[in-house]
Formats: C-alpha cells, structure tokens, sequence
C-alpha cells in the first residue's frame, strides 16, 4: 500500500509543479493546494500506514498509528490554508488593480 | 582604559537627540568634552616612568577572542593624537559646520570612528583589531560619503570603501594565519614567538596579507588613489581621518608587527621600496594639483610612504624618525587641512589658480600656513619640527648597511637619492601651497566671496597645532623621555635613546636638506616652465582609470550575469529552483548509493484504497487541463476530499476532520474568488515551453517517489514517536496523542502556526480594506 500511495503522491507532485509553472495566476494558487496535499500524503506515508488504532489512548490497546507525522501533517493542513486564502486575496487584488491575472505581464518595471 | 575607548561611541548613541537642540546650541559644543577627558586620560599616561599596562574583557572566549588592551609606548602615541586631534578637529567643525548639516549625522559617524580608532591601536587581540580596523572603513566611508547628494562624495566614498575594505579582508587573512602559525590570538604573544612565524612556511604569506592591508589602508602606491577622492569629505574630516589618524592605522600596523618582521630583508626590501616609490610618486603628483586639499592628499600620500620607508629601513634612527614624524606630521598637516578649509569656506573656493593675495585679507591663516608649508617643506630653521624629522630620515637613509643581496644593496644605494629628490618636491608643493594662496597677485573677479579673515575660535585649533610645530622646533626633545622614546622602544624592542638637535656639523644629512632647498627653490622660481613635464609622466595613464575600468567592468559582468536568471518571470525562477533541487538531490542520491527500492513491510493493498487512489490522480491530472473554473473547483476539491479519505483509513481522524473543514472552507473561498477571475485561458505556450513544464514537473515527481520509497527503506534513528505515545497520558494529560503533541509537547509551534494564521488574516483584512478605501476615493 505505501508504494501505491507514494506513486499517487508524486503524481501529486508532479501535477502540482506543472501547475505551478503556468503563467496564470489561478493556476500556480491550484499548484499550491496540489503541493500541500501531496507533501501531507507524503510525510503519512513516511509514518507507515495501517498499524494500529488511531492514536487516541484507550484502556488496554498498546498499537497506535504514529502520532508524530499527524501532529506534523495538522500542523501543515491549517497552514497551508493560511496561506491559499492569502493567495486568492492576492489574486483578486492583483486582477481588480492591473486588469490582468496573467504572470508574464505582472513583471516589474526593469528600472527597479 | 575599556571607557576611554568606548566613551566615544556611548556618547554616539545620545548625539542624535543632542542634534536635535542644534539650533539653540551647536552640536559640537554638547560633546567636545568626551574627546578631551578621553585626551586627559591618555596624557596622565605620559612620563618617563611610563609602564605599558593591559587590562582585559571576555568577548568570546570560545574563539579566544578578547577586547584586551595593551597600552604601550606607541600605542599611547596614537591615542593621543587620536583624541588630541579628535578634540580640536570638534572644535573647529563647531565653526565649519553650519548648524543646518545634519550635525547629528556627522558627530555620530566621527564618535563611531574615534572608538573604532582607538580600538585599533590599542587592542591586542589580533580579531578584535580587524573588527575595529573595518570599523574606521566603515565610518570613513559614511563620513566621505556626508554630503551624499554630490555625484563626488559618492565616488569617493565608494572608492575608498571599496579599496579599504578589501584590504582589510587581506589583513583578515593575515591575521588569521598568525593565528594558526603561533596558536595565539594576542600579538604581544606573537612577538614573543618571532621565530616561529618567521621559519614557518607561510611567513611569505603572512608578510603579503598584512603588507596589502596596511598599504591599502595607509594609501601606498599603488593604492593611493582612494586619498584624493576622499577629499569630498568635509575639511574636518580630512584633517582628522584622513591625515592625522586613519591612514595611519596602516603605519600602526606595520610599527607593531616591525618587532616581529624587523630585520628581514623582504620586509625590509618591500616596505622601503614601496615606502619611496611612495614618497616620490606623491609628491611628484602633488605639484600638479590645483585644488589645495588634493595638494594635501597628495603630500599625505608622499609623508605616509615616507613613514613607511622609515619603518622598513628598521635600524633605531630609522624607527625613531618615523616616529618623531607621525607626531609632526599630525601637527603640520593637521594645521594646513584647517587653513585649506578656512580659505574655501571664506572665498568659496579651493581652486589655487583663483586664489592668489590673500595676505591682506586673511593675514592669521597666511601666518599659520608659513609655519605649516614651511616644516612640511623640510626648511632648516630651529623652530620648525618638519625639519628635524626630515634630516634624521635623510640619515637614515644614508645608514643602510645591514642586508646583504644585490638587490637589497642597489637599493639601499639608491635610497638616498630617492628620498632627496621626493622631497625637493615637497619642497616645491609646499612653497606652491604656501605662495599660490597668500602671495601673489589678488584674483578679485575669480572669488565668489570677497574673503576675510576667519573668526578667532575657528583659527584657535590650527593656532593650537602651530604652536605645537615651533614648540617642537625650539625643544625637539622636550617629548623625547616621556613618549616618542617609549614609543620607540615599542616598535624596535629594544631601548632607544636619542637626542634630538638642530646643529650636527657639517653632515651628509646637512647637505642633503640644503640641496633640497636650493633645487627646490629653482624648481619652484622656474616651474612653468618645466610643467609639461606632467603630460608626458604621467601623460594619460593613472591608476585611477585602472580602478574605474574595473568597477565598471564588474558592474556591467554582474549585472549581465544577474539579469539573466533574475528577469522578472516566476516561471523562470521555479524551473530554475527545482531543476537544481532535482539535479542535485537526485545526483547526491546516486552517488551516495541512496536509492534503496527493496520493499519490505508494506501493508496490504486493498480495493477501495486503490480507487480511491486512482480517483485522484485522474483529478490531479485533470486540473492541469481543465479550462472551466468551476471544474477546476472540483476536481481540486476531489483531491482534496480524497485525501480526507485516505486519513480515515489509515488512522488519523483529527487530520481526516481538519481536512474536511480546510477543503471545504477553501472551495467555498475559491468559488468567491473566482467569481471576480476570470475564466481559465487555454495555453498558449510553445511546445519547448510545454515540454520544459512537463520535464521539470516529472523529473520532481520522479524524484519525490524515489526519495519517498528510499526512503521508506531505510531507518537510522529510532523513532521518537513512542515517547510520545508513552507520556501523552503521563505528561500531558490527554488521550488524544496527536493533540497532547500539538498543545503540549510542541505548544510552541502550534502557536508560531496560530500566528502565521493571524498574520494571513491580517493581510487579507487589509488587501479588502485597501480596495475600499481606494473605492472611496
């Protein structure tokens, strides 16, 4: 199973890259959420799957699922929106101001 | 003594809000005082029983580097000028300086220097040295650089940041290799392991790093070109750094390492040579200057070089003279860069070739001058210091027997006559400087101010230095016992006695300054004449074109090779980035034998995982070519959600829950957002320009299944997880292991995250603020 679920992962990545590689703005803001994903399968993965119970202690139960990549993972999830909801802002903005969403023609001036 | 050193740049600190009561009293007068108490200190140092002293303070003790300082004969001399010049140059700034300058700028930027240049002579920590040796860089660029709105200060300010600093990495160097040579980082325990640096192989090294520092610093051929353009400075600046004190770090340096260095031939050889090469190149020079600073610069380039031949020929007279010199010199020049910069604040000009007949007008200033040019020049006459040192250098030069070599010998030979020919030139400067402004015929129409007499407090800091030269000439040895021999003795090691007298008998010495008079006086009487001379040597060739051609030069290289990769497009930037993070993780992973794809321990695949998985990567795929936003929407969304999935299924129902909130909050932001966006554009781009995307985007995705599958195969660490699955309950308090670790165990992080999700807040709050405000308008 964490082969199959590394090959999706860099499927994920890749996707995500290719994405982010675009000129339009929308699209590097999708790139990114594809990103995240695809880095938290990725440190899950790491952790080794299905082995145990959801690491929350109840009485007589010893195997739990590692605990350390979810802790990791939770901490990225609500990071990663932090920072996709600025995005977005970000492209609303810079589209009402400039008229245009495109990467390529949001370049400085050359004097800077 | 670590107050007297620092009390410049604590005072520093307040001078901003002194400056800011300026125009109810001067600046300068609030803070006079710390130079002087600083000067008081350093004289109740002086007298023949004069004993060095150390007193020491931890910096950082685990790199062996301390602010120590030892205070010892020469050391002594240079604090004193330091804060004896520092205090007249502030009292006559106070007269120089309008109070509509940003005083507080300038103070600030001197009192840095005075801490930083007392910190270079009087440490004895080789480290903490340099960092005050980059330090008086530092504020000398600042201070060139003061009236930053000329095209000149600019030029200048770099020039000399430029050549002093990469000096200074040269001394860095230097100094570092004495460590690592001697095992110690303080120069007095070098000296006492002399023998070790010089047998050890990289004596030659060392000798050239700190040669390169202290040349470039003391403004020796040919590095000397930074001095004139440093004249941009302010006069005060000029007298101060750039006569008295700071091109003289370069001269500390060597008299300091001369009790290591003395007595070998390439020391000796280098140093002289350049020293001459030196004293003649600028003298030479400075007769052909019209502006009277550049004159100064020029002669203080010629003096330096003179010093520093002094120092390589190393016998006692030699040591003695240049020391004698640096205390003359200091009085001399200082008092003429103040005259200079009299004359331009009452005519308005520097230009020697307007100014002419100032006697009547400014007869003080011309009185100070006389005496100023005239023991510049070397004139035999018992009440001028110039002179003293300068027949001793002339004996000096005529007692070079010591070394044996051919070139040594030529050189030694031909010594004498290079130091007699430098300085009838700086006979004919000094005459030039002297006659040209005062003498003369009186330009009326050229001056842009009609000139008059300065005011007496402006005049009393040069009156001060003047009387310092004739007290000098009258009792050459009045400061014999209690500082110039101690000082001696510091850099020669051993003990130096010397009388010092006007009348020695009919004496090579003798003759040699009545030839510099006498040729000196035709020179200057037929100096139009011969003045072509200067479009021949040096014609058109300079230095300085050198140095310009190579800043542009590397400007214009730097500037090609940055605008190639930073040319504004993100894509551009991306590939960049992760094609290198590819190829370079990628090859460290191959070289290194990383790659490890022996699977053991896998769970077992299911079927609803697998669809799951399949659903996904069809979607991901899909948002590459969807061009409607609400199916890009969607399909995001399904990755999301999937993902959401899969965390229930393998035991994670906090990140499953998170997840679904997160997706769903940000599909419902996104379909906020791209209701203002517009649609989704086919792509336009080439095919290279696909096939580059689709390249970098699965070599990265190649990359990450390697990684993750090596990865996965390989455990060198135990896992720290189980710690926290055993003390969740224990330590923290809850069942629930992943939150114990958020609030608990790394509470930190969480709350560095919570912060990050406020400062996003605050950012979108203000992006939407702005639109409306701008709305309103």
């Amino acid at each position: 199973m964490e082969i199959l679920m590394a090959i999706l992962a860099s499927i994920l990545f890749a996707t995500a890259i290719y994405n982010l590689l675009q000129k339009q703005f929308l699209r590097i803001i999708i790139g990114t959420v594809l990103l995240s994903h695809a880095a938290h399968l990725f440190l899950l993965t790491m952790g080794k799957l299905k082995r145990g119970n959801p690491p929350v202690l109840v009485e007589g139960v010893t195997n739990y699922a590692d605990p350390l990549p979810q802790a990791l993972i939770l901490t990225s999830i609500v990071i990663s929106f932090g920072v996709t909801s600025f995005l977005l802002v970000l492209a609303y903005r810079t589209y009402t101001l400039n008229k245009s969403d495109n990467m390529d023609e949001l370049r400085g001036s050359s004097d800077e | 003594m670590i107050y007297a050193v620092f009390a410049p740049l604590l005072f520093a600190i307040v001078i901003p809000f002194l400056s800011r009561m300026k125009h109810k009293i001067h600046t300068g007068w609030l803070i006079l005082p710390v130079p002087l108490l600083v000067f008081i200190y350093f004289v109740s140092f002086v007298g023949s029983g004069f004993e060095s002293q150390v007193s020491s303070y931890s910096w950082i003790p685990s790199l062996d580097i301390s602010l120590s300082f030892h205070l010892d004969g020469l050391s002594l001399l240079f604090a004193l000028l330091i804060s004896g010049i520092g205090s007249l140059v502030v009292l006559y700034s106070i007269y120089y300086l309008d109070r509509e300058e940003r005083l507080g700028h300038f103070y600030t930027y001197l009192y840095i220097f005075m801490t930083a240049m007392l910190g270079v002579v009087l440490s004895d920590n080789v480290f903490a040295l340099y960092a005050f040796w980059e330090f008086t860089s530092l504020s000398s660029f600042l201070l060139i650089g003061y009236w930053h709105f000329k095209e000149r200060s600019r030029y200048g300010a770099i020039k000399s940041l430029l050549i002093t600093v990469s000096g200074g990495f040269s001394l860095l160097a230097g100094l570092i290799s004495l460590t690592v040579v001697t095992g110690t980082t303080s120069i007095r325990e070098m000296v006492g392991q002399a023998d070790v640096i010089l047998e050890s192989s990289f004596f030659p090294l060392i000798l050239i790093f700190l040669l390169l520092g202290a040349f470039t610093k003391s403004a020796q051929f040919p590095f000397h070109i930074w001095l004139p353009d440093a004249m941009e400075a302010p006069t005060p600046v000029s007298a101060y750094l750039h006569s008295a004190t700071m091109v003289k770090a370069g001269i500390y340096l060597m008299a300091r390492f001369s009790a290591i260095f003395g007595g070998e031939p390439s020391f000796f050889m280098l140093l002289s040579l350049f020293g001459i090469i030196t004293l003649v190149c600028g003298s030479y020079m400075a007769v052909r200057q019209t502006d009277l600073k550049a004159i100064l610069a020029y002669s203080t380039i010629s003096q330096l070089g003179m010093i520093m031949a002094m120092l390589g020929f190393g016998t006692d007279i030699a040591i003695f003279a240049a020391v004698f010199h640096i205390l003359n010199h200091a009085t001399f020049k200082g008092s003429l860069f103040m005259i200079a910069g009299i004359v331009d604040h009452e005519t308005g000009t520097r230009d020697i070739r307007k100014l002419g007949g100032l006697m009547t007008f400014m007869p003080m200033s011309a009185t100070l001058a006389l005496f100023g040019t005239f023991s510049m020049a070397g004139v035999p006459m018992p009440f001028l210091n110039g002179f003293y040192s300068k027949e001793m250098f002339f004996d000096a030069s005529l007692q070079l027997s010591g070394y044996a070599g051919t070139f040594v010998e030529v050189l030694a030979a031909v010594l004498p006559y290079l130091a007699v020919i430098g300085s009838i030139f700086t006979f004919v400067y000094s005459m030039y400087l002297f006659f040209g402004t005062f003498r003369g015929k009186y330009k009326e129409e050229q001056l842009p101010v009609k000139p008059h007499e300065a005011p007496f407090m402006m005049l009393l800091s040069p009156i001060i230095l003047v009387v310092g030269v004739i007290v000098i000439g009258l009792f050459p040895s009045l400061f014999n016992n209690g500082l110039l021999t101690h000082a001696a003795d510091a850099v020669f090691g051993a003990e130096v006695t010397k009388e010092i007298s006007f009348w020695h008998g009919f004496i090579p010495p003798l003759y040699m300054s009545l030839a510099v008079v006498a040729l000196g006086t035709v020179l200057y009487l037929t100096k139009t004449s011969w003045e072509k001379v200067y479009t021949i040597i040096p014609g058109n060739f300079s230095f300085n074109r050198i140095y310009d051609w190579g800043v542009n030069q590397l400007e214009a290289a730097s500037n090609r090779i940055t605008f190639t990769y930073m040319n504004g497009s993100l894509r551009l930037y991306m590939i960049l980035l992760l094609a290198s993070v590819t190829t370079i993780t990628g090859t460290v992973l191959f070289i290194s034998d990383g790659i490890n794809f022996e699977v053991s321990d896998v769970a077992p695949v299911t079927v609803h995982e697998v669809l799951i998985a399949i659903v996904m990567a069809i979607a991901a795929v899909a948002t590459i070519f969807v061009t409607n936003r609400i199916a890009a929407i969607l399909v995001v969304g399904v990755v999301g959600y999937g993902l959401a999935i899969l965390f229930v299924l393998y035991s994670a129902p906090d990140l499953a829950l998170t997840q679904l909130i997160v997706e769903t909050v940000t599909v419902a932001l996104f379909l906020l957002c791209f209701y203002h966006l517009p649609n989704l554009t086919k792509r336009t781009e080439s095919i290279a320009h696909r096939g580059m995307n689709a390249l970098i985007s699965v070599g990265f995705g190649a990359l990450m299944l390697v990684i993750s599958i090596s990865a996965y195969n390989s455990q060198f660490f135990s896992t720290i997880s189980d710690y926290f699955t055993e003390n969740a309950y224990k330590l923290g308090g809850g069942d629930n292991i992943v939150n114990v670790i958020l609030v608990d165990f790394r509470g930190m992080d969480t709350l560095f995250e919570v912060s990050v999700l406020f400062g996003a807040g605050l950012a979108i709050y203000s992006l939407i603020r702005l639109r409306k405000n701008k709305g309103a308008k």
